[in-house]
């Protein structure tokens, strides 16, 4: 059940995403279609088509939807399985072929029956598909996901009237089927039941009605795609193909499964479904951040009962190879790499459901996230992180999955100035964009001034700087720029200076939310979403000397305690040179890139007054074709200034700014080494305390003084105490910075390589603006004459 | 006039179009330009002296000592009538090695790079010497072009043609009235179209530093970045190495493409500009010297009219000379403005299309190169 609240990530796709999504759809559903018609005209060929369609209701579908959900991929799951089942047939439920609908009310009423009974008796296409169904709810209800259990229970109460509804469908069906074509055919099934449930259920009806008018309707026509059918539509895919790439790959053994489904899954699934599977596979494995989040959904546990059974067939299952869910984890770790070693149960289960949500968590956009699923990443961060020691590797990499899902966006724009002459100060727009549950609205936004970022900074590397976090650093207070800004000059300069300042302060804001510790402090939210913030008045004397003074004191001081301190720990002392390289390279160049602008502007100025003589030339030219040319020369180049001036905006803002952050961010590391050097001298300086309390402690024995031996004594066990602690401390913190640090250089290398990509791209751009440009010219210049 | 000129053409024994300075060698301070001419099959060898490869091809060096001296030769041909009215084909200021700023602002485009603009410019002047109806006449020419032993090594007088002396006597001048209407739009438009061009051609010259700026500063960059790598094997390491390696090589090719927009330009819009700047300055100088003449003319005239009858006659004749002198520069004036006026089009046509044509080359190519590097990139992610 764990896998639902994973589930949950609804795929909101852009409009791109979605017609990728509905052709790839379309394609899973023709073989879906071709599936569910086998299984009319056969009953052994697995119908995918009613899996899928089953998922899709769910998803749409609150709690009280759930029971429909649940009796749909009841039905479609048992269907397959009861066609597979035939060869043996286990139960009541299994007892006719798929031909008939009968069967299949029975199945689904056993099914139903049977997580109600008992959760043993949901077997593993069962805990597949209760997952699916689980994974599903969640989404639209993150608190639901431990009911889905329940509701599936509550459904197994409703047999009658489900089944009832089931056969018309199906009924229904096998006309449509047969009236329709194939294509249609597995879409109107999936209609037909529900109509057909909405009918008896009605409570449900009307919130189902809707949505699933809108899936007939969607289904068939990928273009319509709204949300929901999105959604739905990712969910069948996804589904569908985990389904169906769990027997493809565990083949060997359905272990889990009992006497009932485990073979005829297998087979039936396997080669009609391979095409999906591998499908969902790929996609699974392009998204890692997707299984870190199934991880963390794991480790949320909603439903304890489920878990514990499932965890485990799926480890010893996994150790076989065979289980069917595991199967596409074991998959996708594989692909990863990552994940195989992670074998805690609560990974594994995590994994597999990742592979469901890897295709819809790429195409997650704003749109609108499932609020269960940010729930579930937030919640995984913080319980991952007490496991630190046997998962902090684990941990890491899900860290840093997570971040790369950028599910918030914090932007800061329009700077404004506030009131006159040196009273004035900036204030900037914070918009936040979000599909956390932990705020309150997907996105909000608040107005902030200067020295609130500051502000946020102090309070930030307060708390967590001395437990060895990198606290990502606001740009500098810089009194020459905001000395012109308040002046009023509207000069290109200030302009500049205030875009600049801009832009870093949002690069800082994001780094801050991207990491997962920082992101959990309530000042940050506290900071994105309150209204009126109170003035952090500390920071106005935080001058750009003062800041500096700051930064350059935190790399005295570890200078200096790096001659006291005895390094035991190599890494670090190679960690902190090459921290201290890297700084000393980054300011060279940073000097480069910035003369780099500087003689790029200069040429857009230069551009510009070749413009204005090309254009003076053209007027005083008798020739007219000549005079008519260098008139356009000068249009040209005109032109060219704006793209030379674009140019040196982006250097500037694709390097010089980048550089200059991972500057601030160079020192904010070496600040983490100095505050783990702290809690070193903190530790050390304990030891010696107690050394000395010893010391006197065989004194006073000696001196034969029991009254002080006493208190002695009492000292000791309290230093002893200390010393443990604050040993215990420093490893913490040493620990800590050292995530911190790999963190660090993984974010940067990725940082550099997307402002690179944005940068060439722009470069590109530019050029092909140029080739325009020229090409327009030419026949001008080749009419004259 | 198109035949005259190709009559007259075929006095030389070389073909102007066939004419190149190749090289140009530095030795110490001064600069020796190779210069190589086919020789027109039709004219026998004049003299032995005359050096001819085996190619049929004169091959002689020159310096900027012997290109005055031409220049001078072609001056003072006072036996030609209305010689001042001719356009003389501008010759670049002398270069300097190590030149000062000053001097170096004075060559302008020529004085970048290795001196190939400057070979280029020079080409130029002696294909045009070597085109022009009336210059290639004089022996000095065939001298230059085919002597093995060079011919400026002495110094000679420096004649009335000197520009020092002209300036002095330009802003006297420069504002008579011309009696001619086209003589008088002539030079206005020259005036205005002088300081244009040269404005033009100085922007255009520091867009060109410019560029070369970059260029450097690229190369900076890219080389830079490479202090970035860091050794090690951790696999972070090792991507963030690429990153940089990569990045430099982008910087690297960027480096290339400004280089060759820089080097375009000079060599295709940047020298025609700089000819343009050249050939109003020559144009300014014919039309300076024809008002010259004019104010001769006129003062004679009035000496001519107060003179005493006993001095009446040689006044007289001495008017008249002045007259026709007068008239064969205003009609060879005439035909060189026209002519300039086509050539100088053709010139600048041909400048702006190449210009245009080897921007969109770059262009293309570096949009090509952004595209490889794009698409590495997208491959590393």
């Amino acid at each position: 059940m764990a896998t639902s609240s994973e589930r949950s990530p609804p795929p909101f796709p852009d409009s791109e995403d979605q017609d990728v999504l509905d052709s790839e759809e379309v394609g899973g559903r023709d073989s879906d279609e071709d599936d569910g018609e086998d299984l009319f005209m056969s009953a052994s060929s697995p119908p995918l088509i009613n899996t899928d369609s089953t998922p899709e209701p769910a998803s749409q579908l609150s709690d009280v939807l759930t029971k429909p959900p649940s009796d749909l991929m009841n039905d479609p799951l048992f269907e397959p399985i009861i066609s597979q089942t035939d060869d043996k047939p286990a139960g009541e439920a299994v007892s006719e072929p798929s031909d008939d609908f009968f069967d299949l009310i029975n199945n689904v009423t056993t099914e139903t029956t049977g997580p109600a009974v008992a959760e043993i008796s949901l077997d593993e296409p069962s805990d597949d598909f209760v997952d699916i169904l689980g994974s599903e709810t969640p989404k639209e209800e993150v608190v639901v996901a431990n009911v889905t259990v329940e509701a599936a229970a509550a459904e197994s109460e409703v047999p009658g009237g489900v089944t009832e509804p089931f056969t018309d469908g199906k009924t229904g069906n096998d006309a449509g089927l047969e009236a329709d074509e194939s294509s249609a055919a597995p879409i109107i099934d999936l209609s037909g039941d529900l109509s057909s449930n909405d009918a008896q259920q009605q409570p449900i009806s009307d919130k189902i009605a809707d949505p699933l008018v809108d899936l007939r309707s969607n289904a068939p026509l990928a273009a319509e795609a709204k949300k929901p059918s999105v959604a739905t539509m990712d969910l069948f895919e996804d589904e569908g193909s985990d389904l169906f790439a769990e027997p493809q790959q565990t083949k060997s053994a359905k272990q889990p499964q009992k006497s009932l489904f485990g073979e005829p899954d297998e087979d039936l699934f396997g080669e009609p479904l391979g095409a999906i599977a591998k499908k969902n596979t790929s996609k699974a494995q392009k998204e890692k951040s997707d299984t870190t989040k199934a991880a963390a959904a794991a480790a949320e546990g909603p439903q304890p009962a489920t878990k514990p059974l499932e965890p485990a067939d799926i480890f010893t299952e996994e150790a076989v190879t065979a289980p069917p869910s595991i199967s596409t984890t074991s998959t996708v770790n594989k692909t990863n790499g990552v994940n195989s070693e992670a074998d805690t149960d609560i990974f594994a289960e995590a994994t597999v459901e990742l592979s469901l949500d890897s295709p819809r968590t790429e195409r997650k956009t704003e749109v609108k996230p499932s609020a269960s699923a940010s729930t579930s990443l937030s919640a995984a961060a913080s319980i991952a992180k007490p496991q630190s020691a046997a998962l902090e590797e684990l941990e890491e990499e899900e860290e840093e999955e997570l971040e790369d899902k950028f599910d918030i966006f914090v932007s800061v724009k329009d700077p404004e100035k506030i009131g006159d002459g040196m009273n004035a100060y900036m204030a900037y727009k914070v918009s936040t964009q979000t599909t956390l549950s932990m705020f309150r609205n997907k996105t909000f936004t608040v107005r902030r001034r200067f020295s609130d970022f500051l502000g946020l900074y102090e309070k930030l590397s307060e708390k967590h700087g001395p437990n060895g976090f990198i606290v990502p650093p606001p740009p500098e207070k810089s009194l020459l720029g905001m000395t012109k800004v308040k002046v009023g000059k509207e000069d290109s300069s200030s302009a500049d200076f205030v875009e600049r300042r801009r832009g870093a302060l949002e690069r800082y804001l994001q780094r801050i939310v991207n990491h997962p510790s920082l992101l959990q402090d309530p000042d940050v939210r506290e900071f994105l979403e309150r209204e009126d913030l109170p003035r952090a008045v500390s920071t106005q004397a935080l001058s750009g000397a003062g800041f500096l003074k700051m930064i350059n004191k935190a790399t005295d001081a570890v200078s200096k305690m790096t001659i006291k301190m005895n390094e035991s720990d190599v890494w670090f002392e190679e960690k902190l040179q090459e921290v201290e390289s890297a700084d000393q390279q980054f300011r060279k160049i940073h000097a480069l890139v910035e003369s780099l602008v500087v003689h790029r502007k200069e040429l857009s100025t230069n551009t510009a007054s070749f413009a204005k003589s090309a254009a003076m030339l053209g007027s005083a030219e008798d020739n007219t074709a000549l005079s008519r040319a260098l008139s356009q020369l000068a249009e040209v180049e005109d032109k060219m200034e704006q793209l030379h001036q674009d140019q040196a905006a982006n250097d500037t803002f694709s390097f010089a700014e980048l550089i200059a952050d991972y500057i601030r961010l160079l020192g904010a590391v070496r600040g983490s080494f100095d505050h783990r050097m702290k809690a070193w001298q903190r530790w050390q300086d304990a030891q010696a305390m107690l050394q000395k309390k010893r010391e006197t402690e065989a004194k006073l024995l000696w001196a034969n003084k029991p009254d002080k031996l006493q208190l002695a004594k009492e000292e000791i066990a309290e230093w002893e105490a200390k010393v443990t602690q604050y040993e215990r401390d420093f490893e913490r913190v040493s620990a800590t910075v050292r995530k911190e640090v790999v963190r660090f250089e993984k974010e940067k290398t990725k940082n550099f390589k997307r402002q690179i990509i944005k940068y060439l791209e722009s470069q590109l751009q530019s050029q092909q603006q140029l080739i325009k440009y020229w090409e327009a010219f030419l026949p001008e210049a080749k009419a004259i004459a | 006039m198109m035949e005259e000129a190709k009559d007259e053409a075929s006095v030389l024994s070389v073909h102007g179009d066939d004419i190149k300075v190749t090289e140009v060698l530095k030795d110490g301070d001064t600069l020796t330009f190779l210069i190589i001419s086919k020789k027109d099959r039709h004219k026998p060898v004049v003299s032995p002296v005359f050096q001819l490869s085996g190619t049929g091809e004169y091959h002689v060096d020159r310096t900027y000592d012997d290109f005055e001296w031409l220049q001078q030769h072609l001056f003072a041909q006072e036996d030609v009538p209305g010689i001042q009215g001719v356009i003389f084909p501008p010759l670049p200021a002398k270069p300097q090695v190590n030149a000062s700023a000053k001097t170096m602002k004075q060559l302008g485009i020529l004085g970048l790079g290795e001196w190939q603009p400057y070979c280029k410019a020079m080409e130029t002047f002696l294909r045009q010497v070597a085109a022009h109806s009336v210059l290639c006449r004089n022996k000095a020419v065939e001298v230059f072009l085919t002597s093995s032993a060079p011919p400026g090594r002495q110094k000679i007088r420096k004649n009335i043609f000197n520009r020092l002396s002209q300036a002095v006597e330009e802003m006297r001048k420069e504002g008579h009235k011309d009696v001619d209407e086209f003589f008088q739009t002539e030079r206005d438009r020259n005036l205005v179209l002088t300081s244009c061009t040269k404005t033009a051609a100085e922007k255009f010259l520091d867009m060109v530093l410019t560029e070369q700026k970059i260029a450097v500063a690229c190369g900076h960059f890219s080389a830079a970045l490479h202090l970035l790598v860091e050794p090690g094997e951790d696999a972070d390491k090792q991507a963030f190495s690429r990153v940089c390696v990569k990045l430099s090589e982008v910087f690297e090719s960027m480096k290339k493409n400004m280089t060759s927009v820089a080097e375009n330009n000079m060599s295709t819009l940047g020298l025609g500009l700089d000819l343009e700047s050249r050939h109003q300055e020559a144009e300014k100088e014919m039309l300076f010297r024809r008002t010259c003449k004019l104010v001769e003319l006129e003062s004679t005239k009035r000496n001519a009219e107060k003179a005493k009858p006993v001095k009446k006659l040689a006044m007289e004749e001495v008017k008249k000379a002045a007259e026709t002198e007068f008239e064969h520069i205003c009609r060879v004036a005439k035909q060189e403005i026209t002519r300039f006026e086509k050539v100088r089009v053709e010139m600048l046509q041909q400048a702006l299309v190449q210009w245009c044509e080897k921007q969109l080359l770059t262009a293309k190519e570096s949009a090509d190169q952004f595209n490889k590097h794009l698409q590495v990139f997208g491959g590393m992610a």
